[in-house]
């Protein structure tokens, strides 16, 4: 009960937030020089052809009232037609995120898969050669740009092995998940280099604990130990940071998208910041923004399912 | 006499690195009897955790043992594989550490570690449950079964302190090993921990290393005593013989550290200087730059152990000097010399 009463408050504590959020892309949006109308027509149309898109678009309103608007479409999750695409943005959106949500979550497995094992055996071995060597390595892919990452695997193999697809996204369900693996993987590169290094000193330093020491004198198994007492209190603070890693993998989706020619909505967001079309901006920046409190949250209740030191409250 | 339960031979105990190698624990022999309590005393650093640890096989890297032997029940444990070794840790040798707080792991419940240290296959899962709360009542946790459930936070120091002891002792040990097993608790807390170590030898027939700096504690609990110093023995003898007659400096010297209540007013006593660096050690005696009976030779010859009285062992070129020396007498039951 106690911990249904805190997630209710923690939603509630959201709302002012967005209320921020939405200030700030709103208002910033319309800080950047550019006319969405005038990019619309182009530069050769006469006025009156610029001030009746103005119109259509809404833009001639007083700003505030478009706020207000804008602030209805919040509550409605209904952000009407996207200013360039001529589609309901919601809808778009809604195309979008499969893309960037697919790529995210195979990212996030990715990283895992490779963090995870090579964090666990730089920790146990951290003074002898291969624990030096692979967190040297990590180090070396905590510090190289996803770009230069990315153009280099693609050369590799999608250009002179030709084992993947250069860019751009499928038609089939194998052929997407084709697509993403590259950029997945680039993606999940610096990600898996920063929790490694996070999943090294954490198993230096749970190694370190009597209780493993207590546990060995109990005579428990190798594989009991690993287990229970390492590897799930090493859990614990890698957990938070893989979370964090996430919300900036869904932010950081542009790069890669772009890299990659993946239509997701890393590639929507930039095409519409050129193009001014503030609808689509706006829109995505908000349900992004709801995404990660939620996922901010969620990292909390898990850290207390983890954790039962950690009361949700 | 009892039958002898442990014997360790010359053990060598070294901490190496790639730049050098540390002698913790150095040419290390004692026995322990059915039923004995074993004191190792001595300063912080002196190597009588390190000894401790090293006879289950735990040394923490990058220690590592070197040579001797530790013969449990007349069998060398230093030959056993790792696998032969989990069969005995727990099961025939169990141990307790110094911290309560951060020897349970904190995201288990008491019972989950209780259970998993029963090694008896054999019995079901009901029965580890019974045996669980059965463990708790055994070292007098209050409301057993409610606590079974709660996670080490929940408890207090001195309840940490009886848990762990429940979970070394769950699948009956022969031996258990205590590594400074009060040290981090409270006066009142430590002294309800010994006598609950005391009850639980007794009642479970078990034989006890006690590892300590605490000479009020070893007192209470020991029948015999080492003293160690830079990774030697230098004394050993039955604790009162030792408490009566200390026939070593640094034994004298830790026994005239201990306040009491017959000196008021006087000013404590203490032993000069710090235990030498285990890496650039004295020559000859180790102990002879804090040494008051300290001669040419002892700066020269490191002496051997060798035996004052019968049972009475003492690693000193001046023990004879010392006959004359009384020590303190043991303090009664209860009575601690730190009072």
């Amino acid at each position: 009960m106690e911990e249904l009463t805190y997630i209710v408050k923690r939603i509630l504590q959201m709302i002012p937030v967005l209320l921020i959020i939405t200030f700030i892309i709103f208002f910033g949006m319309r800080l950047i020089p550019g006319d969405p109308a005038l990019l619309l027509v182009g530069n050769r149309a006469s006025d009156e052809v610029i001030a009746a898109t103005r119109a259509r678009l809404g833009l001639d309103e007083p700003l505030f009232t478009q706020y207000l608007l804008f602030l209805k479409q919040c509550l409605t999750f209904d952000f009407g037609e996207s200013m360039t695409l001529r589609a309901p943005v919601t809808e778009l959106f809604a195309q979008k995120a499969v893309i960037t949500v697919s790529l995210t979550l195979m990212t996030i497995v990715f990283a895992i898969l490779i963090s995870f094992p090579l964090g666990y055996a730089a920790g146990v071995k951290h003074d002898s050669k291969i624990g030096s060597f692979i967190d040297s390595l990590s180090l070396t892919f905590v510090s190289v740009p996803e770009f230069l990452v990315g153009l280099v695997i693609m050369l590799i193999f999608a250009l002179r092995l030709k084992w993947f697809p250069v860019g751009g996204w499928g038609d089939t369900l194998g052929e997407r998940l084709h697509a993403l693996i590259l950029p997945a993987f680039t993606g999940a590169l610096g990600t898996a280099a920063l929790v490694l290094r996070n999943i090294r000193g954490n198993v230096i330093q749970v190694l370190d604990k009597d209780y493993v020491d207590f546990a060995y004198s109990k005579g428990l198994s190798p594989w009991k130990i690993r287990t229970r007492y390492i590897f799930k209190n090493v859990l614990i603070s890698t957990v938070t940071l893989l979370a964090m890693r996430m919300t900036y993998m869904l932010a950081g989706s542009i790069v890669i998208e772009s890299v990659f020619a993946l239509p997701g909505i890393g590639q929507m967001m930039l095409n519409a910041i050129l193009a001014r079309d503030y609808s689509i901006v706006q829109a995505t920046v908000y349900l992004f923004s709801i995404i990660v409190l939620l996922m901010n949250l969620l990292t909390d209740i898990a850290y207390s399912l983890l954790d039962p030191r950690v009361k949700l409250n | 006499m009892a039958e002898v339960l442990l014997e360790v031979k010359n053990l060598h105990t070294d901490f190496i690195t790639e730049e050098r190698t540390v002698q913790a624990v150095n040419d290390v022999s004692f026995q322990i009897r059915r039923g004995e309590t074993f004191g190792l005393i001595g300063e912080s650093g002196c190597g009588k955790s390190v000894t401790c640890r090293s006879l289950i096989r735990l040394v923490k890297h990058p220690g590592k043992i070197t040579g001797g032997e530790i013969l449990y029940q007349g069998k060398n444990l230093l030959e056993y594989s790792e696998k032969e070794m989990r069969g005995i840790r727990g099961k025939e040798i169990g141990m307790i550490f110094q911290d309560p707080m951060t020897t349970l792991n904190p995201i288990l419940t008491i019972k989950t570690q209780l259970v998993e240290s029963l090694k008896d296959e054999k019995m079901t899962k009901k029965e580890k449950e019974e045996r669980a709360l059965e463990l708790l009542r055994l070292v007098g946790i209050p409301s057993p079964k409610e606590r079974l459930a709660c996670y080490p936070h929940q408890f207090s120091g001195g309840m940490r302190q009886r848990a762990m002891i429940a979970i070394a002792l769950a699948s009956r040990p022969r031996l258990l090993l205590a590594d400074e097993p009060t040290t981090a608790l409270d006066v009142t807390i430590q002294d309800q921990i010994i006598r609950l170590l005391k009850r639980l030898k007794r009642e479970l027939d078990m034989s006890l290393v006690l590892v300590t700096h605490d000479l009020g504690v070893a007192s209470q609990m020991c029948d015999y005593i080492a003293v160690m110093y830079a990774g030697k023995i230098m004394e050993t003898a039955r604790a009162e013989v030792i408490f009566e007659r200390p026939r070593n400096p640094y034994t004298y010297g830790l026994m005239r550290s201990i306040p009491s209540i017959a000196q008021k007013g006087k000013k404590l006593y203490s032993i000069n200087g710090a235990p030498p660096n285990l890496n650039d050690m004295p020559k000859g005696c180790p102990f002879s730059p804090r040494c008051e009976f300290c001669e040419e030779r002892c700066k020269k010859e490191m002496p051997p152990l060798v035996q004052v009285e019968p049972g009475h062992f003492s690693r000193c070129h001046c023990a004879e000097k010392m006959e004359h020396i009384k020590g303190r007498t043991r303090p009664e039951e209860g009575g601690a010399l730190y009072a």
